[in-house]
């Protein structure tokens, strides 16, 4: 079997630490966006976190959003656009804690958008702070102690949380710690676009993916936090498809 | 001419805002400057309305009226609030039909008109506000009578012909049916 | 002559935006602006445009930053403390050199405050609001006139600087009602062709809209110099000022927006009684027609400043003339406005007292 480069991914190498998810999940969104052939009507937004700088590693147009307010700016593109792709690439912070109120009102607008939300349960870039999606009892550098349940708060279930909304076509837990997580995933990036081309509404993809260095663990201990411990607060799943 | 600035008040549903478009649309026709303004906010809350026309042969300096020279007053309530806010030997007419106390400013001069009756007679129950136009025109001479009938065809008679006919009819009897009270010292 | 025409300022400044080529708005419902939100809900779709009542003014303006990269003419409004949380944004669309018009039609504060007129948004709108070193064009109309023409000069500002343009009302401006000749639009200059828009890279190399610049030296320095280069080109070209009889004016009086226009009421009054009196109204609050008040401070004697604020317009007028003059104070914040009779009462007795110092 060959293993090409996609068109839709830049030769630059990426600034990610080794063992980092966001490299598998561009990856997968490049193939996605070149075998669906729409690289040239695409227009994606990078987030504020680990992949602000998304722009720089994919071969489309990108516009780089304020921290949260992504999917405000893909409504402003779709709306006026709506025979071309958008899609937002949001981390757990920008998608989950700032930028809440977007998130759930773009998808009760039910916008024709597809949302790429990578969940590593941590503040990467900004170096370990809590997360929306920190699990109970996880260390981080504003949880020294532990994400407590009566102090923090329990982590933001994303899909189930927007799973009653009317607007919702589709809900996609999946993962990047093992080869067969990597395929699902692939699958639900490239049905949640389908959806999109399809005008079928907003479609989102969660996707969990390991942060070796704000976790602190060896990336094989990562892949292994993942399939352990984060699955279980985290069930992969659909949670709407319609 | 000076700048005239009137006040119109009632309650929600008495056709203040209705008014005071008519008053600025025949202004408008006759080629004067004017400015309309409508309480609004949490001050429309609470059931009082009120619109402000300024009228004048010049720019309109300020749209705003916290002492008006003439106040059309088609309820108690908006007497009450406004009684004392018109100048000194200024113009005051109320709706005698449900205005219960008579006025108690002294240097005003006054239009008392049963602008409510007017109406329910004439069939429109909701024309009191006309029926008060009708007398305001009728007594001051701002405006033609004309413009002020041709401001209520053009902004409602496409809508509701049949009304606007009724209310122009309405307008034209107010304007017969006024008592006027002079003032009895000055200010 | 267009048609002649009786609306709101708030309905008026709509139906303008919309005949200059707006084809999105997003907004959030605040008093005293409510009325531009509910005429573009239907007057857009009518044109093909596009409205969203937003989750957020905060949401509202991020939609711009979406719509105007797409190429589109956009547009929000808001009222003060909704325009506080457009300040993101606002930020972001100024940094990445993106057209739009933001309108805020002002009332009191701070906090929640009233609901009534004011013009205690002086300083975050001509002095950035937002973080970081950026310029908005914020122009003050005075007349509905002046609202109507303004808001279309808006757009062709917007595109043809690639900058945010802010119309700076406030609540009397936006619900009072005057005669407004509707003339048709037409454009102020000659708007380039818009070669940052992301619509899909079909035929060309992929386009990126950033505002993050890590690399100081080339980078944001860089970035900044460039938008100052644009900032001093803007302030050449743009000075919008009326100037009401201030070449023999003693007395000038200097107001923007709705106490301008009511300062200029004064001004007649006072005129009646032999006072030397004038007004300098900037209708471009930035950039601050400099120039106009430096040549009337080379005749006048002393200005007098009026604003519905508690002293942020008058550093302007004072820089603008260097402090050459003395410059007397006239307003409150709060919903607080000037009636001509006050200001004239101000007039008389500064006119008094430059008598008696004689």
């Amino acid at each position: 079997m060959e293993f090409l480069h996609p068109e839709s991914l830049s030769d630059k190498q990426t600034h990610y630490c080794p063992g980092c998810g966001h490299g598998i999940v561009h990856r997968l969104v490049a193939e996605v966006i070149d075998e669906l052939d729409i690289r040239e009507k695409t227009i994606a937004t990078a987030p504020v976190g680990c992949a602000v700088m998304f722009y720089d590693y994919m071969k489309f147009d990108i516009i780089e959003c304020a921290h949260g307010r992504s999917p405000a700016v893909a409504t402003g593109i779709k709306r006026m656009l709506p025979d071309r792709i958008v899609f937002t690439y949001q981390g757990d912070g920008d998608l989950a804690a700032i930028g809440t109120a977007e998130t759930i009102h773009a998808a009760n607008r039910g916008e024709n958008i597809t949302v790429i939300f990578v969940n590593n349960a941590i503040y990467g870039m900004t170096g370990g702070q809590m997360a929306p999606t920190t699990l109970l009892g996880q260390q981080t550098t504003t949880t020294p102690g532990g994400r407590g349940k009566h102090q923090e708060g329990g982590p933001v279930r994303v899909c189930e949380l927007l799973s009653s909304l009317d607007g919702v076509c589709y809900l996609e837990r999946t993962s990047v710690s093992s080869p067969k997580d990597v395929i699902m995933a692939k699958r639900a990036i490239k049905k949640a676009f389908e959806n999109q081309i399809d005008g079928k509404g907003y479609s989102l993809v969660e996707v969990l993916s390991m942060c070796p260095t704000d976790w602190k663990l060896a990336p094989q201990d990562a892949v292994k936090f993942i399939n352990d411990e984060m699955k279980k607060t985290f069930p992969l799943g659909v949670f709407k498809d319609r | 001419m000076e700048e005239t600035r009137i006040i119109i008040a009632g309650y929600g549903g008495q056709g203040v805002v209705a008014m005071g478009n008519v008053l600025a649309r025949a202004c408008m026709i006759e080629g004067k400057n004017v400015t309309g303004m409508v309480s609004y906010g949490v001050e429309m809350r609470g059931g009082t309305c009120s619109a402000t026309i300024v009228v004048g042969d010049d720019e309109i300096a300020c749209p705003f009226v916290e002492t008006p020279d003439q106040a059309v007053i088609l309820n108690q309530q908006s007497l009450d609030k406004y009684e004392e806010c018109v100048i000194p030997d200024g113009l005051i007419l109320v709706n005698s039909s449900i205005i219960q106390r008579p006025v108690k400013r002294t240097d005003l001069e006054q239009i008392q008109i049963p602008a409510s009756q007017i109406a329910r007679e004439l069939g429109n129950i909701k024309g009191a506000n006309m029926a008060a136009l009708g007398a305001y025109i009728q007594h001051t001479g701002l405006l033609k009578m004309e413009s002020v009938e041709r401001g209520m065809r053009e902004l409602f008679g496409g809508k509701n012909p049949v009304m606007t006919e009724m209310n122009v009819r309405v307008l034209r009897e107010g304007a017969k049916r006024f008592t006027l009270v002079k003032a009895r010292q000055k200010a | 002559m267009g048609e002649k025409i009786l609306l709101k300022g708030n309905e008026l400044l709509a139906e303008a935006a919309v005949r200059a080529g707006c084809r999105f708005f997003a907004g959030y419902p605040i008093t005293p602006q409510n009325e531009i939100p509910e005429y573009m809900s239907w007057r857009l779709p009518q044109s093909g445009g596009v409205f969203i009542q937003a989750e957020s003014e905060l949401a509202a303006i991020n939609m711009l930053f979406g719509a105007s990269a797409a190429g589109t003419r956009c547009m929000t409004s808001s009222s003060s403390p909704g325009i506080s949380l457009k300040q993101e944004g606002i930020s972001y669309i100024a940094a990445a050199e993106l057209p739009c018009v933001i309108v805020n039609m002002q009332r009191g504060g701070p906090g929640l405050g009233n609901i009534r007129a004011s013009q205690a948004d002086y300083f975050q709108s001509v002095k950035g609001g937002g973080h970081g070193d950026y310029r908005l064009i914020v122009l003050a109309p005075g007349t509905l006139q002046e609202v109507y023409n303004l808001t279309m000069n808006a757009f062709d500002y917007a595109d043809f600087w690639r900058n945010p343009v802010l119309i700076l009302g406030d609540g009397i401006l936006a619900q009072m009602a005057e005669p407004v000749e509707m003339e048709p639009y037409l454009p102020l200059m000659d708007i380039p062709t818009k070669d940052y828009v992301l619509d899909g890279c079909r035929g060309r190399a992929p386009r990126v809209i950033k505002t993050l610049i890590l690399h100081p030296n080339i980078g944001l320095v860089v970035h900044n110099q460039n938008l100052q280069t644009k900032y001093r080109k803007i302030e050449k070209a743009i000075q919008l000022c009326e100037d009401y009889q201030t070449a023999d004016a003693e007395i000038v009086i200097a107001g923007y927006g709705i106490t301008g226009r009511i300062a200029k009421g004064a001004v007649k009054m006072a005129r009646k009684k032999g006072i030397r009196a004038g007004l300098l109204r900037p209708i471009s609050l930035w950039p601050f027609p400099r120039e106009t008040f430096m040549k009337t401070a080379q005749t006048a004697k002393q200005f007098l400043v009026v604003e519905m604020s508690e002293g942020q317009f008058i550093e302007d007028v004072k820089l603008a003339i260097e402090c050459r003059r003395s410059v007397e104070f006239l307003g409150q914040g709060g919903g607080w406005y000037p009636t001509q009779e006050v200001i004239l009462e101000k007039i008389e007795h500064m006119a008094a007292q430059a008598k008696g110092g004689r």
